[in-house]
């Protein structure tokens, strides 16, 4: 296992949100966690990467992270697509993507690393020197992700990245996602509204209902399962 | 026409040191969100530092360099011990921090080195150079100091991968801890550089105003009146209010109001930018749905 949580419990001040979750996240693969809004799924990503007070056992790679702070995870190699992108919005594209390779020490990797992530995503190299407040809703989703691969990381964890685009934008941009998947070997956790693409995107699925894992199982058998079809497919 | 001449070139090499001081207002305010009151104590502290050295015998630029070392070590000091408890405090509270951070190293200054006004070295010749006579030596070397510590700046933040990160902690703390910039730090390094500038700020006005525990007051006055001219919030915009403010001050006083009221035009241009426009000429509006 990459990613073992386990008992998770997380609250904002009095406000408790998550109430002893358990997953898990094989290197290399993808899981989605699907659910309504306020399930939880935002706070179990944020809980990851200690931006919320915890309870519970997290484990990456085998060693306990939960208790260290934010910038000590992301240097274990978890790079965090946040909620609302995190764009530098004063920063060039590239300054936000250089950022993301703050921790790495090796300058000809990052360089080539550079060079792949504007393959993926050809519009970022055309507005390399554009202020990134400037680029489209889309070009930010495209820049959050590209500066959490320039971590070179282990684990993405990607917070709806489909909000807000426009439906061909999601699908092409959930094609680079498993391109990048299968290429990197970049395990993914993946949280999303869009439950139909992101059961077809993922290899295991949570369903996530007010704090606590409702489901479990394969994305397959989960597409198929009434509950979720009537619920969260719409058919 | 020469005396005109003579006030702005004169205006200019003050309002470097102005520029300086503004500049790192405007350092801490990026980090903060806060003007720091204090920072022109902080200046006025380590150039008494810088005349304990030269009168322990220490030649004049190495003592500057290791006062420079010094204060940027003191500046990440008091971020880590006085500033960092109350980072999440309310404004007024941070506000009265920073004023206790003034009257502290006001009067340990004062009963370290008593009250007495002290001459303070120049490092550059007292007869004018290169044939210009409008300026004195010293006046023309502020200006190229003024102007080193600036360029430097600006190479560090643009081009550096530090001066990157730092740019960004101040900008967006989240983002930042999410690619494993240490954030806490940055901001501390932030104070340290303000402390490093503000230090050479406070050498070089001091051989024109001399050392005493009260010299920075006026001149931290100027310095918020040029930040605010420029836009708290712009590094470039501090600067050349540095430099107007410097020559506006310096033209105002000489033929229009008098030397007396000087200080006054400081006042007037705080209350001017405040009331005509907040964001100053280069500084960004902030517009906040409701």
């Amino acid at each position: 296992m990459l990613l073992e949580v386990s008992g998770l419990h997380a609250a904002y001040g009095a406000t408790r949100v998550l109430h002893g979750i358990d997953f898990g996240l094989e290197p290399g693969s993808i899981t989605a966690l699907l659910g309504a809004n306020g399930a939880g799924k935002t706070t179990t990503l944020r809980a990851i990467c200690a931006m919320v007070e915890v309870r519970g056992e997290i484990r990456f790679g085998g060693e306990r992270i939960d208790g260290r702070s934010t910038e000590d995870i992301a240097r274990l190699g978890i790079a965090h697509v946040p909620d609302g992108r995190g764009t530098f919005l004063n920063l060039t594209t590239e300054e936000n993507l250089r950022l993301g390779a703050y921790t790495r020490k090796d300058r000809v990797a990052v360089a080539a690393d550079l060079e792949r992530v504007y393959g993926y995503f050809p519009r970022l190299k055309e507005r390399r020197a554009q202020q990134a407040g400037t680029l489209s809703g889309g070009e930010q989703q495209m820049l959050a992700v590209s500066r959490a691969l320039m971590l070179a990381p282990k684990l993405m964890l990607l917070d709806e990245p489909s909000f807000g685009l426009a439906p061909l934008l999601v699908r092409e941009l959930f094609e680079i996602l498993r391109a990048i998947n299968a290429r990197e070997r970049v395990a993914m956790l993946l949280v999303e509204q869009n439950a139909a693409m992101a059961l077809d995107l993922a290899d295991r699925a949570y369903l996530i209902e007010t704090g606590r894992v409702a489901l479990a199982g394969a994305a397959d058998e989960l597409k198929r399962d009434d509950g979720v079809r009537h619920a969260y497919l719409g058919y | 026409m020469d005396a005109l001449l003579h006030q702005v070139l004169a205006g200019l090499a003050t309002g470097g040191i102005y520029a300086s001081l503004a500049l790192a207002l405007v350092m801490i305010y990026h980090a903060t969100h806060l003007v720091n009151f204090a920072q022109g104590e902080m200046a006025m502290f380590t150039t008494y530092i810088a005349w304990s050295l030269i009168n322990a015998g220490m030649p004049y630029w190495p003592a500057f360099l290791l006062t420079v070392g010094i204060a940027f070590i003191l500046g990440i000091f008091i971020e880590r011990i006085v500033i960092r408890p109350v980072e999440n405090a309310p404004v007024l509270g941070v506000v009265v921090v920073f004023i206790g951070l003034l009257v502290i190293l006001n009067s340990v200054a004062g009963w370290i080195y008593t009250y007495t006004i002290k001459s303070f070295p120049s490092p550059f010749p007292p007869q004018p150079v290169l044939g210009i006579h409008y300026l004195s030596a010293h006046e023309l070397g502020a200006i190229g100091v003024t102007l080193a510590v600036l360029a430097l700046l600006y190479a560090f933040f643009r081009f550096t991968p530090l001066g990157l990160a730092m740019r960004a902690a101040a900008q967006n703390p989240e983002s930042s801890r999410l690619v494993g910039i240490r954030v806490g730090w940055m901001l501390a390094l932030g104070w340290g550089l303000a402390a490093a500038v503000g230090a050479v700020a406070g050498m070089m006005v001091a051989p024109i105003v001399y050392l005493d525990p009260n010299m920075m007051g006026g001149i931290l006055l100027y310095a918020f009146a040029a930040a605010l001219l420029g836009g708290i919030d712009s590094p470039g915009g501090a600067v050349l209010g540095g430099f107007a403010v410097g020559v506006l001050e310096n033209v105002l006083g000489a033929f229009v109001i008098g030397n007396e009221l000087k200080l006054a035009v400081a006042l007037v241009l705080i209350v001017g930018v405040l009331l005509v426009k907040p964001s100053g000429f280069f500084g960004r509006v902030y517009v906040t749905r409701v």
